[in-house]
């Protein structure tokens, strides 16, 4: 008893110290758990016996400095990223949503189970928010943990509207922490997002700024010799794909954040002597996928998207646009460490700092080179027993020599098959996607939305991603999720339902099953009460973060009955995965990639979910 | 410039608006909740001058688009002006629909306008056009083009360029065109048979992806009957030109 009133009244005067001390340094307003570590439940204001909690939210534009700079910002009660939505698990809640925009807005509670008229997605789950007026979510939370929220409505979320949520547990989580901080991780450009969007459609390979050059094929020649390196290069130039895609958007616009503030502003998340650390890192961004490691720190992975895993110890973890992290962290030294996430391309990062006092800084690691696509991201025959331990750099001379020994580009006007996805009997292939074999991808192209088919597609699922291969770091793969407890649903699936995520980079067109969803007539039948594989096939050159509203995926990672539950998948270039849904959530459900000009481009569809009466779907 | 401003502006403006209402419709005709977005796209690939063997000239190729995914208006114009020795010039403009096909492919079908601008009076022809615009294996930017005149004449045209980036910003771009007729267009310098080669290299600085200043080389050659007829009219049959330009886009 006196041990914690000791360690809290330490926590209490750090926090306030360090708060002010924090608040001097910036221009502008920032919300509050991006200037001191979060107050333990028991601190909050408790829920009410009734268990309910109203919050308001406001939606507005206005000029924010960011990184020394103005600019016009959508943020939400005046801050960016918005404020901590902190609630607990069990209460109903009233959230109300004033939009004081000139334009339709939206708030999505990113993860949350609640029903489908309150998931707010325009002109999917109600009509959206008119400027002026207010939207009254209220719904009551069948969950705990960290997830975010965001606007739904065309590229606002871009421009800054979004923010942290943690739902506190009824029951104990089953790790232990002395402090908690919120690390969202975000990207801003101060250019309009509809210029951006104009440029990627103009100029698909407008913001890389790191393609290969001239000198570096010398280089290349010097390494491998002329030959392997020329029928490298031709390898890739005949498929008319550019092996340094790695993000459509990259650091030559985007200004990378952690909790609102840039690099140089320094986010510092403060801890005291033998104190362990929770970090909810949760991928705020449109477009960019991290990579975040602590110099000198072993993190413990304890929940994903939320949901509480079987401890991982990493160094380093990759996280997709849209996806959460918790980790804990027990720094021993009486020093600062970098809190470093660098973007999946190397085109930048945002970095922040975990330190005994304020002030304290650590170095910042080198940028890594940017890595290269593979042969394997091509779906081009890999041994499916083969070590894909390989550097990033090296991996492409794999290429050399290789013909795809098929034609790549996809048909003329193919028909898109199956709008809602080629649908067959569950048993045509058990559980398959998990096996890791490798399985040729069928005779549909996809149509001209669609640049290429790979040759064969396997599960990724124990890879780590490219740039991350081989560096000797222990990283976190989709196999190491485990759930601490069983899955409350474990039949098996009824019926299976495959999507392609297909693309076409230089037009800047993006679908599924080469289907925009302005071109598709209906949506995709969900039966309520069934078990349902949903088996997602990435023919493209990217990773896509795939998202399904109201419900859980549970992703075949062959945890068997300790499946991780997720709302967001990362799907590797060439992978084949799949997961469960238990399809208990009735009505229109949002389905989508969440690379936010992807979802624009048509990377979207809409899932209904209806009584298993409904016999007149499609 | 305004001499002889082709009388085919009207007629762009009307297929302009054609192909926009369509590009609309197809995209609410699916989704009604979700129509699809329109964009454009205008590069002027060069904007330069050129001092070489013949007169010296100012000269200008660009073309732009308007519209979705599948359907989109394009329009194209090149040509130039003596800025040395006589006056006069040529013009040529392009009105196309476009609609992607493949991939990589837009299949393009319009309507040319030439106009042969001298001391005289202006000549001019209007041709149909039938065409692809795309992409090659290994990174080629390809324009095929089948061209019929209002007198009934053939011809074709291929362009190709190729990017090289030497940095990330200093990028190289060699340029090949080919001209040939089926028939005789004396009034337009041509004669059957492969008409001329143009050969390009031109290397750019990208100080913006909007803007970049470039200097080359661009080597014309006439060939066959038409290099007679450009010997007949006491021009070269072979020009060498250095080139100093922009190349811009918004």
């Amino acid at each position: 008893m006196d041990d914690d009133f000791r360690r809290w009244s330490r926590r209490r005067f750090l926090r306030t110290t360090g708060g002010v001390a924090l608040l001097g340094g910036f221009e502008r307003l920032l919300p509050a758990y991006a200037l001191a570590d979060i107050p333990a439940a028991g601190t909050t204001p408790a829920a009410g016996s009734g268990g309910s909690r109203e919050i308001d939210l406001r939606i507005q534009r206005q000029d924010l400095a960011i990184g020394g700079r103005r600019g016009s910002v959508t943020s939400i009660n005046g801050a960016l990223p918005g404020p901590l939505v902190r609630m607990r698990e069990g209460e109903t809640v009233t959230l109300r949503v004033t939009n004081q925009l000139d334009e339709d807005s939206s708030i999505h509670w990113h993860g949350l189970l609640v029903p489908a008229e309150m998931d707010g997605v325009p002109k999917v789950s109600f009509p959206g928010i008119g400027p002026g007026e207010t939207f009254t979510y209220q719904y009551t939370l069948k969950q705990n943990g960290t997830y975010w929220y965001h606007s739904h409505s065309g590229l606002q979320e871009q421009t800054g509207v979004y923010g942290p949520i943690i739902i506190d547990p009824v029951e104990p989580e089953p790790f232990e922490y002395d402090r908690d901080y919120v690390v969202l991780l975000s990207d801003w450009t101060f250019r309009d997002p509809y210029a951006v969007l104009h440029d990627l459609k103009s100029r698909p390979g407008y913001f890389n700024y790191q393609r290969q050059t001239l000198p570096d094929l010398t280089a290349e020649i010097s390494e491998k010799g002329w030959r392997a390196a020329l029928a490298d290069r031709f390898s890739w130039a005949k498929m008319r794909m550019d092996p340094t895609d790695f993000a459509d958007i990259t650091g030559s616009t985007y200004t990378y954040l952690m909790n609102g503030l840039p690099s140089a502003s320094n986010w510092t998340a403060l801890f005291g002597r033998d104190e362990r650390v929770r970090l909810r890192f949760i991928n705020g961004s449109a477009m960019s996928y991290f990579d975040v490691r602590i110099p000198g720190l072993q993190m413990t992975v304890v929940q994903a998207d939320g949901q509480n895993i079987a401890p991982v110890r990493v160094d380093e973890f990759r996280i997709a646009v849209a996806e959460t992290y918790d980790v804990i962290v027990a720094p021993t030294d009486d020093r600062a460490y970098t809190i470093f996430a660098e973007s999946l391309d190397r085109s930048g990062y945002a970095r922040g700092t975990l330190a005994p006092r304020t002030g304290l800084e650590a170095p910042i690691p080198e940028r890594r080179p940017r890595p290269l696509r593979t042969m394997a991201d091509m779906g081009m025959g890999m041994d499916p027993g083969m070590d894909m331990a390989v550097g990033g750099d090296a991996t492409a001379g794999g290429m050399a020599g290789m013909d795809p020994g098929m034609d790549m580009t996809a048909g003329g006007d193919a028909p898109a098959d199956g709008m809602e996805g080629m649908q067959m009997p569950a048993e045509s292939s058990p559980a398959a996607a998990i096996a890791g074999k490798p399985q040729p991808h069928g005779p549909d192209s996809h149509g001209r939305g669609n640049s290429l088919v790979p040759m064969e597609l396997r599960s990724r699922l124990s890879e780590p991603g490219d740039g991350l291969e081989g560096n000797g770091r222990r990283v976190l793969v989709y196999t190491d999720l485990r759930s601490v407890a069983p899955g409350e649903d474990q039949r098996a699936a009824d019926r299976e339902i495959e999507l392609h995520l297909t693309g076409n980079m230089e037009r800047y067109m993006w679908s599924f099953d080469g289907v925009k969803y302005s071109e598709v007539k209906s949506p995709i039948p969900f039966h309520l009460g069934e078990r349902l594989r949903l088996v997602l096939v990435n023919d493209t050159m990217m990773e896509h973060p795939i998202h399904l509203h109201g419900m859980w995926m549970v992703l075949e990672n062959g945890a068997e009955e300790y499946l991780p539950r997720k709302h967001t998948l990362n799907v590797k270039p060439a992978e084949r995965l799949s997961c469960l849904v238990s399809v208990d959530a009735p009505g229109n459900w949002a389905f989508h990639c969440h690379l936010l000009f992807h979802m624009d481009m048509g990377m979207f569809r809409v899932v209904s979910v209806t009584g298993s009466s409904a016999g007149e779907t499609s | 410039m305004t001499r002889g401003k082709p009388a085919l502006f009207g007629d762009c403006r009307t297929l302009a608006l054609i192909v926009c209402l369509e590009a609309f419709a197809l995209g609410s005709g699916a989704n009604a909740e979700e129509a699809a977005p329109i964009f454009y796209s205008v590069q002027i690939d060069q904007l330069e001058h050129r001092w070489g063997d013949g007169a010296d000239r100012l000269r200008w190729d660009l073309e732009g688009w308007v519209g979705g995914d599948t359907n989109r208006l394009w329009f194209r114009s090149e040509g130039d002006d003596r800025t040395s020795g006589a006056s006069g010039g040529d013009l040529e403009l392009q009105v196309l629909y476009s609609r992607h096909v493949l991939p990589y492919w837009d299949f393009q079908i319009g309507v040319r306008q030439d106009v042969v601008f001298a001391a005289g009076p202006n000549k001019e022809r209007t041709l149909a056009m039938i065409g692809f615009d795309g992409l090659s294996p290994y990174w080629f930017e390809l324009e095929p083009a089948l061209f019929i005149s209002d007198d009934g004449d053939i011809s074709a045209r291929l362009t190709t360029t190729w990017d090289l980036f030497v940095t990330q910003r200093l990028i190289a771009q060699p340029r090949f065109e080919i001209n040939a007729a089926a028939s005789d267009a004396t009034d337009f310098g041509i004669k059957s048979g492969v008409n001329d080669i143009e050969l390009g290299l031109r290397l750019r600085y990208e100080v913006l992806r909007e803007f970049a200043p470039y200097v080359g080389v661009s080597w014309t050659r006439k060939l066959s009957g038409t290099a007679d007829l450009a010997r007949d009219e006491g021009e070269e049959a072979s020009n060498l030109s250095f080139v100093v330009g922009a190349r811009l886009w918004f």
